[in-house]
């Protein structure tokens, strides 16, 4: 039989649906995948195989008596930022420890709804905060990709990207057919850049944040990250929905995401914002980003130049927007009502102790700037400046969609790197998600789709960003691009 | 924006955080180095604009006031490190 992990998402649905193989087979081909390859990924930080068969078991039946649903029997990553009903969740802190909730996310249940089976819970930055997937309590994530230096290999521990980089990892690694992960920053879409795989942060309320743990409430929407462009659509039209229970969830209809991938850019606009173009951008993201233009007009689009002159005060501001917001969702992380608790001699001391012992240094440091930005005098300085700030960067955006109607940019200034390689410098670390967090400020749509590898044999993607609630014409221009671009996938699987 | 250490700690102290004193000084430059990089905000003009506060102008919906849940008290306190009788547990808070 084939390799049934090396499906993608549609070929499996399909595969199912002619009887080709059962759900339990699947799920089975993967729980081997992951039992063989955690170890050394570290993408996983809770399989749950047990739950996992138990539902292709039902999937199976259902198929059988062709009552599939959308998704029926298709196994799928989870990253653990999401609540999930009886099974551990932990934001990958060491301060929710055991944290087990007794109800599920909306997009969860909507795919669960759908469906689809959880094989388990992906690692992930601490409260998604990190572009490197180094924050996480339980210890990095590594790449399935290696890097070439000057022709030779080298066996260097590259990043998969973060804050989802357990979800990256483990689509690009084949141990799921897709993921779930969340974008604040750039989180699913600079791990989609250099994995190779799709990448997509829908427009802020496309999702329900409800049963998600929070990082920075007016940023945090949830996408997939998946194989393929059609993967993608499959995967973000069941997970978003419009939710009462979390009321910036907007009641827009959901589209059939899928239907729009081969439609083609015949006549399609498409901006190319000069204030993109960095000094410190490497000569082949450049060269990327061109070709990445010429198979757009190839394919029939009109490119234009256009100017978002805010851009490089977006990364800035989300350092001021992001920690605010932070610091007020962290604060419920007491020690009294779920996860550790380090007794001190009162309570002040208890919630000192246990802070200090439950928040890694990263997610310290942003706490301890938003509480700064927030503190009395401060506010309007900072957070409501940053505020103002972000008006004029969704401003630039507004004038740019009479132009056009979708923009092309670089996913990332640079491929992955390796593990260590930024973790010194917190500002160098910021500027991995320079050209992805202007999306979030905006609240815009955005997808990274895989356009072709670095001279060191890694992946590269390019960015599009949409209007509001514009996805449709993002997955079409993202399909152009990969029809143009291919595949890519690791050549090796030097864990198993 | 320059932090000093005084600073630091009395940060750490609102935000319920212990720090030690080797901590107190690293975090002074650290905190200092990401402040100084965000003052390139300075150069922004704001005036006459609002905060913004959504992506698309969506009112919020209103829904009855009744209860739609409730009498999960033990789900509430499931997870608590300390409980009795429902009730979460604390160190004393009054003397």
């Amino acid at each position: 039989m084939t390799d049934l992990t090396k499906l993608t998402l549609a070929e499996a649905r399909d595969g199912l649906r002619a009887k080709s193989f059962s759900s339990v087979e699947l799920t089975e081909a993967f729980i081997a995948a992951i039992e063989a390859a955690n170890a050394h990924l570290n993408a996983f930080v809770l399989p749950t195989p047990d739950r996992a068969l138990a539902q292709a078991r039902e999937s199976d039946k259902r198929l059988a008596a062709n009552e599939a649903r959308p998704l029926e029997g298709l196994p799928l990553g989870h990253k653990d930022l999401f609540c999930t009903n009886g099974v551990r969740s932990t934001a990958c802190s060491r301060i929710l420890g055991d944290f087990t909730p007794t109800y599920e996310s909306t997009v969860g249940q909507n795919l669960w709804d759908a469906g689809a089976i959880m094989l388990g819970k992906l690692n992930c930055d601490e409260f998604a905060m990190g572009s490197s997937n180094e924050t996480s309590c339980f210890g990095p994530v590594v790449s399935p990709w290696r890097r070439t230096r000057d022709g030779n290999a080298d066996n260097a521990k590259l990043v998969p990207g973060g804050s989802s980089g357990g979800s990256s990892a483990a689509v690009s690694a084949d141990l799921c057919l897709a993921a779930t992960a969340t974008d604040t920053g750039g989180s699913i879409r600079q791990p989609a850049a250099i994995t190779g795989t799709v990448g997509i942060k829908p427009t802020y309320g496309r999702c329900s944040r409800w049963g998600i743990v929070a990082f920075a409430s007016s940023l945090d929407q949830a996408g997939p990250i998946a194989k393929t462009v059609r993967d993608s659509a499959i995967m973000l039209r069941h997970m978003a929905s419009h939710d009462p229970k979390d009321s910036t969830s907007v009641d827009v209809p959901v589209p059939d995401y899928e239907a729009a991938v081969s439609q083609g850019v015949k006549g399609l606009r498409v901006g190319i914002p000069r204030e993109y173009r960095l000094d410190g951008m490497s000569a082949e993201a450049e060269a990327l980003w061109q070709q990445g233009i010429a198979w757009l007009k190839a394919a029939g689009a009109t490119i234009h130049d256009i100017s978002l002159p805010h851009t490089k005060y977006a990364l800035p501001a989300y350092y001021i927007v992001a920690p605010a917001e932070c610091s007020s969702n962290l604060a419920r992380y007491d020690g009294v009502r779920y996860g550790l608790r380090v007794p001190g001699d009162d309570l002040v001391s208890t919630y000192e102790n246990t802070r200090a012992a439950g928040f890694g240094k990263e997610v310290r440091r942003r706490v301890l700037i938003g509480t700064y930005v927030l503190s009395a005098g401060y506010y309007d300085a900072y957070y409501l400046k940053a505020q103002k700030v972000r008006t004029l960067i969704k401003r630039d955006f507004d004038e740019a969609w009479g132009k056009v109607d979708t923009i092309l940019t670089p996913t990332t200034p640079s491929p992955a790197f390796a593990q260590g390689e930024k973790a010194g410098d917190p500002v160098a670390m910021y500027l991995e998600d320079i050209f992805t967090v202007t999306v979030n400020m905006a609240g815009l749509p955005g997808i990274s789709v895989p356009a072709g590898l670095s001279s060191e044999g890694t992946p590269l993607g390019l960015q599009l960003i949409g209007k509001p609630f514009d996805e449709p014409t993002l997955f079409r221009t993202a399909q152009v691009i990969e029809d143009a671009a291919g595949h890519f996938r690791v050549s090796r699987r030097w864990w198993a | 924006m320059q932090v000093d250490e005084a600073t630091v700690k009395r940060i750490a102290r609102l935000a319920r955080i212990r720090i030690t004193e080797e901590e107190a000084r690293s975090l002074e430059t650290e905190l200092s180095g990401i402040l100084a990089w965000v003052e390139q905000l300075d150069e922004v003009d704001v005036t006459g604009v609002e905060p913004m506060t959504r992506v698309v102008p969506i009112k919020l919906k209103m829904r009855d006031d009744i209860v739609t849940d409730g009498e999960i008290a033990d789900q509430v306190t499931e997870n608590a490190p300390m409980t009795t009788e429902h009730f979460f547990v604390v160190p004393k808070v009054v003397e």
